[in-house]
C-alpha cells in the first residue's frame, strides 16, 4: 500500500486549494513543500486581486476557472473566515480614440462571453465621480463592479488549515528530487526520504515544468519566471482609491495597477520582466521607477513618501499561455502555468483536480467533513466589550507586540500554535501581520524572535526569517573566538 | 611647532578646537568651556576614552547588564579593557556602581555596572 | 468613569521628566502609561556615555540617566502603568488604554502630555533595491538586541546612514568583535554629532563615505553583501560607481520619525516638517489641554534637551489643570526663512508666554559665518553670530517676552539665517 492516496507538490495557493478540495473526499493526502511554510513563492507576492474574469480569452481554462474561482472565493471567504472585499475595478484608458474605445469594448465582450455581470464602459468624468483621485487624463473606463481583493496569505492559510482539519498532512522543508513510476502509483524521492503515493498533483509553481518533464518527457512544457515588482504604502496613504485601477494595455505596454489592499494599504505594480533565474525575487531600481511613474498616470496623488516596503514576485508563465490542468500521465496530475488569474482561479483549480482524482479512484465523500474554519482572532476588530472579555480570558490578547498593526502576543502565539502553524518570522507576519506595518518590525522583531523561540523550543539564534540560513541572530561564542 | 584641528568630544556640543604644541607649551583655542581646553591638551598628548559595554548576568530579569569604566582610560588600552569585560560575568541582583571587573586591562580603573538588574 | 488630573503617555525620558515636573508644580494626581515592561524608554539600550552634562553636570550612560529620573518619579510616588498601550485619545481628553490585567479602560484626563518618542525609518521607506533577506536591521533594533538581549546581530557589517545610533553601533559592534566595513551617508554631511564621528568611527578607522548609498542588497536568506554607489547632488545614484562589500549585516540609521499615530487619530494638527504636533510656547497642541514634549514633538539630539522641554510641558500641564494658566490674548506664528527648516514651538502668545522662550530649530544644510536673526513683523529683535550650523545639530535662540510687547495680532515672528 502506498503511504498516501495523493501527494501534492507545492503548498502555494494552488496546492493548498487542491488539498482543501481533495480533503472533501476520503483520501489520505500529503502536501510537500520545499520551504518552511505555505504561501511562500508566487502566491505571496502578487496583486491580491480577485479578477472578475473580463481579461481572459473566452474558451480558455483561465476564463472558465477565473469566473468559477472568484465566485467560490466569495463564498469561501465566509466559510473559511478570510478577508475578501468586493471593491470593484476599473480599466482606464488615457485616450478616447478608436483604439481605446475598441480595446475597452473587447474586454467588455470577453467579459460578457465569460459570464461576467454588470460590466459597462463609462466616461472619464463618470470614472472620476466614482474615484475622485483618478487623473484628469483618464478619458474612458470599463467599470467592473464585481472585481474583488483578497489577502493571498490568509486565503492560502485558510485553505491549508481547513485541509489539515480534514486530515491532510503537510511536510515542510522537503524538496522533491525525483519521481519514479511504481506499479500502484509513484515513488517520490525527497531530501528527507522517499514517499509513495497513488497519485501526484503537481502544484510546483515556477518549478512545475521540472516535475512535469520528469514524468512526461515526451510532452515537455516550459515555464518562464516573469518578475513583477510592487510598491506598498502605509494605511495613512488613505482611501486614495477604493476600486482597483487597471490601465488598458497599449502599444507602450501593459500598464500597472493601483489598488487598495484588504488591510487598507495602497499598492502599485507590477511591471513584467522575463528572467532566467526562478529564484530572483530581488527588486530593481529601474523597476521601482517604472512602476512609480506608470501608477501616477492613473492616480497622480499617489504618495510614494508613505512607502513602507517594496517587493517582487515571480509569475509562472507557460509558453502555451493557458493553465495546464489535468492528468498528464497515469496518476500524475498537473496544475502548471498558473500565472494571472491564478489566485482568483485557485479554488476552482482545486475543485477541478479533486473532481478528476476522486472520479478516477472512486473516492467517497469524507465522513465528518469539516466545511468551515475559524480565522485568527483580531482583538482590534472586536467591539470594546468583546475585546475586554477576550483579554479577561487570555491576557496575552491585551499585550501589544506590534504597535503599527496592533498585533498582540496572543495572536502571535495563535499563529504558531495552529495546525500548519508559523515556523518563521515571515510565517507570523503573513498570518497576523506582525511587522507588516510602517516600522517593518523595527520595534517588535526582538519580541517576536523570543516568542517564536519559546513556542518552538529552540534557541533564539535558530529563529529564521524564512528558510534555514535566514537566521536573524548569530552565535556569540563563534564571534569571540575569531 | 605642530597644529592639530580636533573636535572636542567632552560633551555633545562638539566644539572645533585648534591645538598648538610648541615644545612643552600646549595651547587650545575654539573651546567654549575649560573641559574643552583639557580635552585638547589631553588628546594630543595622552588621549583617553570611557569604554562602555555589556556583561552577562546569571538569574537576572534581562540577560546582560550595561557597564562602563569608572573613569577615562588611555585610548590605546581600549582593547585590553574589552578583553577583561568579555571575560566577566555577574549574578543578579546588580546595582548601579557595582564593580564588575576591578583594574580592567591593568589601567587601574574599575569597570562598573550602569543599570540595576533585579533577580528573576 | 475614572478621572485623572494628568495622564502622561510614555515613560521614557520625556514622560518621566514631565511627570516629575508636574508633581513639583503642585499636581499630585498623575499617571504615566508606558507600553514597555520598564520605564526609561530607549535610554535603557543607549549604554554609551555622554548623557546628562546639562541636567546633572556629570557624564552618564543612558541607563544611569534614566535611573535618576525613574527614582525621582518613584520618590514622588507617581503611578505608572507598564505593559500598557494607549489605543485612543478622543475629544474631551478621554484616554483609552489596554493591558493584560485590566483589559480596556477609558479615563477622563484633566490634561494629557504626549511623550511617545520616535521610531526609526525602515528599509522599505528607503526603497533599497535587491533581495529582502535576514540581516537588515535598523540600528536601534540591533542596539536593543545587543545591549538588552545580549545577542549578536552579525559579524561583518555595513551601516547605511550616519545618524547617531548608527555611529554608536559602529563602535559597539566593533568592540563586540564584529567588523564594521564602512558607514555610507546619502547626504554630503553626517546626520550625527561630530563627537560620535570622532570617537566611534575615527578611533576605529571606520570609513565614513559621504554622498554614498546602498544601491543593492544581495542574499536570498541572509545578507551576503551590498553594493555601495556614489550619489549626485540630487541624491540620485551615479551609474557604474557601485563597489561591492561582502557582509552579513546591514544596519540602517537613516533618520527618526516622531511616533504620532495617536496624535493624528486625535485630530491634532501635525507639522509637515517635524512630523510632530504644532505647539504654542507652552507646548500645548492644537487640542486644548493636550501637551507634547520630547521626540514625539521633534527629534532631539540630546536627551538633556528632551528633559528640559518635558519639564516645561509637565509644569504647563499642571498649571493648566489648576486653572493658573491664562489662555487669553492672540498668538503669533513663528515662520522660518534662509535655511531654517522649522522651529519648535510654532506659535507664541505674547500675553501668556514666560519671560523668556527658548526656540529650537534645525537648518537645512551646513552653514558657516552666518547671523541668526529674529524679526517681529519687519523689525529685527535679535541677532547672534553663528560660526557654524549643521543639520545634524539642533540649534536654539532665546526670545524675550519684552521683545514681543509691541506685537500686533497680524505680526509673525521670523527666524532666519543671514550673511
Amino acid at each position: 500500500m502506498p503511504d498516501y492516496d495523493v501527494v501534492i507538490i507545492g503548498a502555494g495557493v494552488t496546492g493548498c486549494a487542491a488539498a482543501m478540495q481533495l480533503a472533501r473526499y476520503d483520501l489520505k493526502i500529503c502536501v510537500i513543500e520545499k520551504t518552511e511554510d505555505v504561501c511562500s513563492g508566487t502566491s505571496k507576492a502578487n496583486s491580491g486581486i480577485v479578477h472578475a474574469g473580463h481579461d481572459a480569452l473566452p474558451g480558455t481554462l483561465k476564463a472558465k476557472l477565473n469566473v468559477r474561482g472568484s465566485a467560490m472565493i466569495r463564498e469561501l471567504s465566509a466559510a473559511l473566515d478570510f478577508p475578501f472585499k468586493e471593491n470593484g475595478s476599473m480599466v482606464v484608458a488615457f485616450d478616447d480614440d478608436k483604439v481605446s474605445q475598441e480595446g475597452l469594448e473587447e474586454l467588455l465582450d470577453r467579459g460578457i462571453s465569460n459570464g461576467v455581470q454588470d460590466l459597462r464602459i463609462i466616461t472619464g468624468e463618470e470614472a472620476r465621480t466614482i474615484e475622485p483621485n483618478l487623473s484628469d487624463e483618464v478619458k474612458l473606463a470599463l467599470l467592473v463592479p464585481h472585481g474583488g481583493i483578497v489577502c493571498p496569505f490568509l486565503m492560502t492559510v485558510a485553505f491549508a488549515e481547513n485541509a489539515a482539519s480534514n486530515g491532510a498532512e503537510f511536510r515542510f522543508l522537503t524538496e522533491v528530487t525525483g519521481i519514479d513510476k511504481t506499479p500502484d502509483g509513484y515513488l517520490l524521492c525527497t531530501d528527507t526520504g522517499t514517499i509513495s503515493t497513488r497519485a501526484v498533483v503537481n502544484c510546483a509553481g515556477l518549478y512545475a515544468d521540472v516535475f512535469h518533464n520528469m514524468v512526461c518527457p515526451d510532452k515537455p512544457i516550459h515555464i518562464t519566471p516573469r518578475r513583477g515588482e510592487y510598491v506598498l504604502m502605509d494605511h495613512d496613504a488613505g482611501n486614495l482609491v477604493t476600486h482597483t485601477i487597471f490601465q488598458l494595455p497599449t502599444a507602450q505596454g501593459k500598464g500597472v495597477l493601483v489598488t487598495p489592499t484588504v488591510h487598507g494599504n495602497i499598492m502599485a505594480g507590477p511591471n513584467a520582466e522575463d528572467l532566467a533565474d526562478r529564484d530572483d525575487t530581488s527588486t530593481t531600481y529601474e523597476g521601482m521607477e517604472y512602476i512609480k511613474a506608470k501608477a501616477k498616470d492613473s492616480v497622480p496623488a499617489i504618495p510614494y513618501g508613505k512607502t513602507i516596503t517594496s517587493f517582487a514576485g515571480l509569475r509562472a508563465t507557460e509558453d502555451g499561455k493557458d493553465f495546464i490542468i489535468g492528468e498528464s500521465a497515469d496518476g500524475f496530475f498537473d496544475a502548471a502555468g498558473i500565472d494571472s488569474p491564478g489566485l482568483s482561479a485557485a479554488p476552482a483549480i482545486g475543485e477541478m483536480l479533486a473532481g478528476l482524482i476522486a472520479g478516477k479512484y472512486g473516492a467517497a465523500i469524507r465522513k465528518n467533513y469539516i466545511s468551515t474554519r475559524k480565522g485568527f482572532i483580531k482583538p482590534f476588530d472586536l467591539s470594546p466589550e468583546e475585546r475586554a472579555k477576550l483579554i479577561e480570558e487570555n491576557p496575552e490578547y491585551g499585550r501589544i507586540v506590534c504597535r503599527c498593526e496592533n498585533v498582540t502576543e496572543g495572536e502571535i502565539r495563535d499563529a504558531i500554535r495552529r495546525p500548519v502553524g508559523a515556523r518563521s518570522l515571515d510565517g507570523i507576519k503573513r498570518r497576523v501581520r506582525q511587522g507588516m506595518g510602517r516600522c517593518q518590525a523595527g520595534f517588535c522583531s526582538p519580541r517576536a524572535i523570543s516568542i517564536l523561540a519559546e513556542e518552538l523550543g529552540i534557541p533564539e539564534e535558530k529563529v529564521c526569517k524564512n528558510l534555514p540560513g535566514s537566521e536573524m541572530l548569530c552565535n556569540k561564542e563563534r564571534l569571540s573566538d575569531e | 611647532m605642530e597644529e592639530y584641528n580636533l573636535t572636542c568630544i567632552r560633551c555633545p556640543m562638539g566644539c572645533s578646537l585648534k591645538v598648538t604644541v610648541d615644545g612643552s607649551e600646549v595651547t587650545v583655542t575654539g573651546n567654549t568651556c575649560p573641559r574643552g581646553a583639557d580635552y585638547g591638551k589631553q588628546e594630543v598628548t595622552a588621549p583617553v576614552r570611557t569604554v562602555t559595554s555589556t556583561v552577562p548576568v546569571a538569574g537576572g530579569e534581562i540577560p546582560v547588564v550595561s557597564v562602563k569604566t569608572a573613569g577615562d582610560i588611555p585610548k590605546d588600552k581600549i582593547a585590553d579593557v574589552m578583553k577583561d569585560i568579555k571575560k566577566a560575568s555577574v549574578t543578579a541582583p546588580v546595582k548601579i556602581g557595582d564593580v564588575i571587573a576591578g583594574n580592567a586591562g591593568g589601567t587601574g580603573t574599575d569597570v562598573i555596572a550602569t543599570k540595576d538588574i533585579k533577580a528573576r | 468613569m475614572n478621572k485623572r488630573s494628568i495622564v502622561i503617555i510614555g515613560g521614557g525620558p520625556a514622560g518621566l521628566a514631565a511627570a516629575v515636573s508636574a508633581y513639583d508644580s503642585g499636581e499630585r494626581d498623575i499617571l504615566i502609561i508606558e507600553r514597555d515592561d520598564h520605564l526609561g524608554g530607549i535610554l535603557n539600550q543607549c549604554i554609551h556615555n555622554g548623557f546628562g552634562l546639562h541636567t546633572f553636570k556629570e557624564e552618564l550612560t543612558g541607563p544611569e540617566y534614566a535611573a535618576r529620573f525613574i527614582s525621582q518619579a518613584e520618590e514622588r510616588g507617581i503611578e505608572c502603568k507598564l505593559d500598557t498601550i494607549v489605543t485612543d485619545i478622543s475629544a474631551g481628553r478621554y484616554v483609552t488604554y489596554m493591558n493584560g490585567e485590566e483589559g480596556i479602560v477609558t479615563i477622563e484626563a484633566g490634561a494629557v502630555v504626549l511623550a511617545m518618542g520616535c521610531r526609526e525609518r525602515p528599509r522599505g521607506a528607503l526603497g533599497i533595491p535587491g533581495f529582502r533577506p535576514a540581516g537588515v536591521y535598523t540600528a536601534g533594533t540591533a542596539q536593543r538586541l545587543v545591549n538588552i538581549e545580549g545577542k549578536c546581530v552579525g559579524k561583518r557589517c555595513v551601516i547605511l546612514g550616519s545618524g547617531d545610533i548608527g555611529l554608536i553601533m559602529a563602535r559597539r559592534l566593533t568592540l563586540e568583535g564584529a567588523k564594521v566595513l564602512c558607514v555610507a551617508e546619502l547626504m554630503p554631511y553626517s546626520g550625527g554629532l561630530q563627537r560620535n564621528i570622532t570617537q566611534c568611527l575615527d578611533d576605529f578607522d571606520i570609513p565614513l563615505l559621504l554622498s554614498h548609498t546602498v544601491s543593492r542588497i544581495y542574499g536570498k536568506e541572509r545578507v551576503t553583501g551590498v553594493d555601495i554607489s556614489e550619489v549626485a547632488e540630487d541624491r540620485s545614484i551615479i551609474p557604474d560607481t557601485a563597489v561591492h562589500y561582502d557582509c552579513d549585516t546591514l544596519l540602517l540609521s537613516c533618520g527618526l520619525l516622531p511616533e504620532n499615530e495617536l496624535t493624528r487619530q486625535a485630530g491634532i494638527d501635525i507639522n509637515r516638517v517635524t512630523g510632530g504636533p504644532d505647539v504654542r510656547d507652552d507646548l500645548e497642541t492644537s487640542e486644548e489641554g493636550v501637551f507634547a514634549c520630547g521626540n514625539v514633538l521633534h527629534v532631539h539630539d540630546l536627551v538633556d534637551y528632551v528633559s528640559q522641554e518635558a519639564m516645561r510641558a509637565g509644569k504647563m500641564a499642571a498649571e493648566y489643570v489648576s486653572g493658573r494658566r491664562k489662555t487669553d490674548g492672540f498668538e503669533l506664528k513663528l515662520v522660518t526663512d534662509g535655511g531654517v527648516r522649522y522651529t519648535v514651538p510654532q506659535y507664541v502668545s505674547p500675553a501668556q508666554m514666560e519671560d523668556s522662550l527658548t526656540v529650537r530649530f534645525r537648518v537645512d544644510k551646513e552653514y558657516r559665518n552666518k547671523k541668526l536673526c529674529v524679526y517681529l513683523g519687519g523689525r529685527q529683535i535679535r541677532q547672534q553670530p553663528k560660526n557654524i550650523v549643521k543639520p545634524g545639530e539642533m540649534e536654539q535662540v532665546i526670545i524675550l517676552k519684552k521683545d514681543l510687547e509691541t506685537a500686533k495680532p497680524e505680526d509673525t515672528v521670523k527666524i532666519c539665517l543671514e550673511d
